[in-house]
């Protein structure tokens, strides 16, 4: 049943990725485009995310309850030493939720939808920053559970090159996400063109980023470079996420909008799964070279199955609605566009 | 303020911010459930806009509910990593059912509330009753996790090893039944009256009267009969409390001398040093027969607690009474509402409806007292009996800082949906008036 349960940890944040990424992805598109344009941009978002956002952020859900129940040892200690982003986030996440709400139920259009566009798109920016500084820390092999002063302990474990670079990489990926999936929600030829310069620009950074994970990995001593290449998963997930973006780049003219989305999120399951296999089940990896691995630190045998049941038959219930609901709200609206 | 002060009030806060959303959420469903089907049946427009009107606030309710709800499953960690290393694996099954249950909640509130004019009628009023079903199936699971830190079960407590650990037995434990009831209860109870009283409010101002007394009856209904049966579900606490957790009654009532034969105190100032109640109003007996169904019963009283054991007293009595006494006067509103059905003429009285909008914020007040109560009640343990709560905080020094940021937040957002609420009520006239109805008055 372990096996159950990890599988739905790494879904879970796979999925987190794939879906509440391009949400703040949507809110960095945002950030990023011109005034002249906000208002259609806006309202493109506020359609494509809607009606699917709320189930979109449950999978943060989902994956904190695995940690704490199914590895409450990894749980604590991430909660202890990477205190500070995860609150930064959590400012990030309840100033992002508050305002896409408020700025659409809000009876009266006036001043203060500028304040909740404002607060929206900077959370959405800062969210995933924080997400993955944290996601970076957690391998970086700078969190220092000895130290005896405040900055070691509790600062320098996430603030260093390799997290923070790390934090860039995930908001321009989820910038690239959101932007590859709202093409398809363009419903006028310039507004398209817009959503495709905006996407070949976040590719372009996410590139820039990608590279710089790596010369800060070399800075900061992280075996990064032998993680993605060393092993023979690590380098064909590498592959098939280059070929996807060659194959993603060459489609977009073609206006096959549910293959581009099946082919970013392939891409940004790759780069997942090439960063994450290396080094699995070390979840954590602090200094001195201590590990905590998923088979090491999780729950009694009998939580462990308890959890894992409730994992599938929970699912069972999901997965039906979610994808009606994707379908009511997403495929339906692309074929629409697709006859029109 | 020390650190596991800030940390303490920080977890306060969060919890109480968290449940007013988190109980309208579950609760307003319902409301809108009732609204639409008779909108759907009677072709009333009034009830279409009821409907849409309130799935409005729901929506608001439900997304802070959520994010904050997001943050409680991180601040458990970042506040109280000792407690959740131990407790994770044992009370966590509740947990992971409220995962689904909440997934569930926020997929169907997508079809509901972008559904209008998509779906069959009669599907899209079905998944209105799944988020309320679902939101309540939350609520309770909640409730059933903290119930275990009130009574520890499903595993053995060895030389400060957890062993044996049992999760279903640890979500079945002794208190989870009637901790849920109560706050089932509670919760419909405390949104009826709040939506009741906003309405009521709004027929005294004479605006749009026929809408808000056909969304006045609705919720009151409701708030009623919730605010009927809470003192049932409150008998049956108190007498789990009282063979579970001694200490935490004695607190509720102030009693610091075992005896039998022994007094409800109502009221009253406690005085912790001298050991004694002043100004209290005092029922011979009644606290025995409500503690164990018997008027000369012996109630275990502070006297028999040790010292370092013992919550502290003044709160926990002056929340118990703060939640009676909101409890009564609810109850005591429903019985009118129902005087009201038989002579219709009271719901054109103003002092009638100046009685409910005065009740506004009673039910909630009633809520934070009463988990005022069962966590203040429970010091000084975390998970009663096994582990203090001064053991469980987080070593990062500086949490007073991470304190004053959190209830910045929660009050810049209170300020933010009150405003928001007024913007949504002052926009009814505009949104739902409807020429051919006359306000009666």
């Amino acid at each position: 049943m372990s096996y159950v349960v990890i599988t739905f940890l790494w879904l879970s944040i796979l999925l987190y990725f794939l879906l509440g990424g391009a949400d703040f992805g949507a809110g960095i598109v945002e950030l990023f485009t011109s005034s002249r344009n906000v208002d259609r941009t806006r309202r493109t978002l506020y359609h494509a995310i809607g009606p699917i956002w709320e189930a979109n952020h449950m999978w943060l859900i989902i994956a904190i309850v695995i940690l704490f129940v199914g590895f409450p040892v990894i749980y604590s200690e991430l909660s202890i030493y990477l205190h500070i982003p995860l609150v930064v986030m959590l400012m990030g996440i309840i100033a992002r939720g508050t305002a896409f709400v408020f700025r659409h139920y809000d009876a009266v259009r006036d001043d203060m939808q500028e304040i909740y566009n404002r607060v929206f798109v900077w959370s959405s920016f800062i969210t995933p920053l924080f997400l993955g500084i944290t996601a970076g820390s957690t391998v970086s092999g700078h969190i220092q559970p000895d130290a005896k002063d405040f900055m070691t302990a509790y600062v320098l474990g996430w603030f260093n090159w390799f997290s923070i670079s790390v934090g860039f990489f995930t908001v321009a990926l989820c910038g690239f996400l959101a932007a590859v999936y709202l093409i398809g929600e363009a419903d006028e030829e310039s507004a398209r063109k817009g959503f495709i310069r905006k996407a070949r620009n976040a590719n372009i950074i996410a590139v820039v980023c990608g590279i710089l994970v790596f010369v800060a990995a070399e800075v900061d001593h992280v075996p990064l470079v032998t993680w993605v290449f060393g092993d023979s998963v690590g380098v064909t997930a590498v592959i098939a996420a280059t070929l996807s973006l060659v194959a993603l780049w060459r489609l977009i003219p073609k206006k096959r909008r549910l293959a581009l989305r099946i082919l970013v999120a392939f891409q940004v399951t790759m780069i997942l799964l090439a960063i994450s296999y290396a080094h699995f089940p070390n979840i954590i990896i602090m200094a001195g070279g201590k590990t905590l691995s998923l088979y090491d630190y999780q729950a009694p045998a009998k939580t462990m199955s308890a959890l894992g049941w409730a994992l599938l038959i929970g699912s069972a219930f999901i997965l039906p609605a979610l994808f009606y609901l994707y379908y009511s709200f997403q495929i339906k609206r692309m074929r629409h566009f697709e006859e029109a | 303020m020390n650190d596991f002060l800030a940390a303490r009030l920080q977890m306060a806060f969060s919890l109480g911010f968290h449940i007013i959303y988190a109980c309208i959420g579950m609760v307003m469903p319902f409301f809108m459930a009732v609204a639409h089907y008779k909108w759907i049946t009677t072709g009333n427009e009034v009830y279409r806009n009821i409907t849409k009107a309130w799935s409005k606030g729901v929506a608001i309710f439900f997304a802070t509910g959520a994010v904050s709800g997001t943050m409680l499953s991180f601040e458990l960690g970042l506040l109280w990593p000792e407690f959740m290393k131990h407790a994770g694996p044992i009370f966590g099954m509740p947990f992971s059912l409220e995962g689904t249950a909440f997934f569930i909640e926020a997929i169907f509130l997508g079809f509901f509330l972008y559904g209008w004019g998509r779906f069959n009628t009669w599907f899209h009023w079905f998944t209105g009753v799944v988020v309320g079903i679902s939101g309540l199936a939350s609520g309770i699971l909640v409730v059933s996790a903290n119930a275990w830190m009130n009574s520890p079960a499903g595993f053995d407590f060895v030389d400060g090893q957890y062993l044996n650990i049992d999760p279903i037995q640890a979500m079945f434990n002794d208190a989870w039944f009637t901790q849920a009831l109560h706050m089932t209860l509670a919760a419909i109870a405390a949104t009826g009256f709040a939506v009741a009283g906003v309405h009521a409010l709004m027929i005294l101002r004479r605006k749009n009267v026929s809408f808000h007394l056909h969304a006045f009856r609705i919720a009151a209904t409701f708030g009623a009969v919730a605010a009927l049966l809470q003192p049932l579900s409150g008998d049956l606490s108190a007498k789990d409390v009282a063979v579970r957790q001694p200490a935490k009654l004695a607190a509720m009532e102030a009693h610091f001398h075992t005896q039998k034969h022994a007094p409800l105190i109502v009221g009253g100032i406690p005085d912790a040093k001298n050991k004694d109640v002043k100004f209290a109003i005092e029922l011979p007996g009644m606290l025995s027969f409500l503690a164990h169904g018997d008027l000369d019963a012996e109630v275990t009283g502070l006297d028999q607690i040790p010292e370092a054991d013992q919550p502290p007293v003044s709160v926990v009595h002056y929340a118990f009474q703060l939640m009676v006494g909101a409890g009564m006067f609810m109850m005591l509103l429903a019985l009118m509402l129902f005087v009201a059905f038989r002579k219709k003429a009271w719901f054109e009285h103003r002092w009638f409806m100046r009685l409910f909008a005065l009740a506004t914020p009673l039910g909630f007040l009633a809520v934070e007292a009463g988990w005022t109560v069962t966590e203040v009640g429970r010091q000084p343990w975390i998970l009663h009996g096994i582990m203090r709560t001064r053991d469980a905080v987080t070593p990062m020094p500086g949490i007073v800082w991470s304190f004053y940021l959190f209830t910045a937040v929660y009050i810049s957002l209170s300020i933010i949906i009150i405003f928001l609420l007024k913007r949504q009520i002052q926009s009814v006239p505009a949104l739902y008036d409807q020429p051919t109805l006359t306000p009666k008055s």
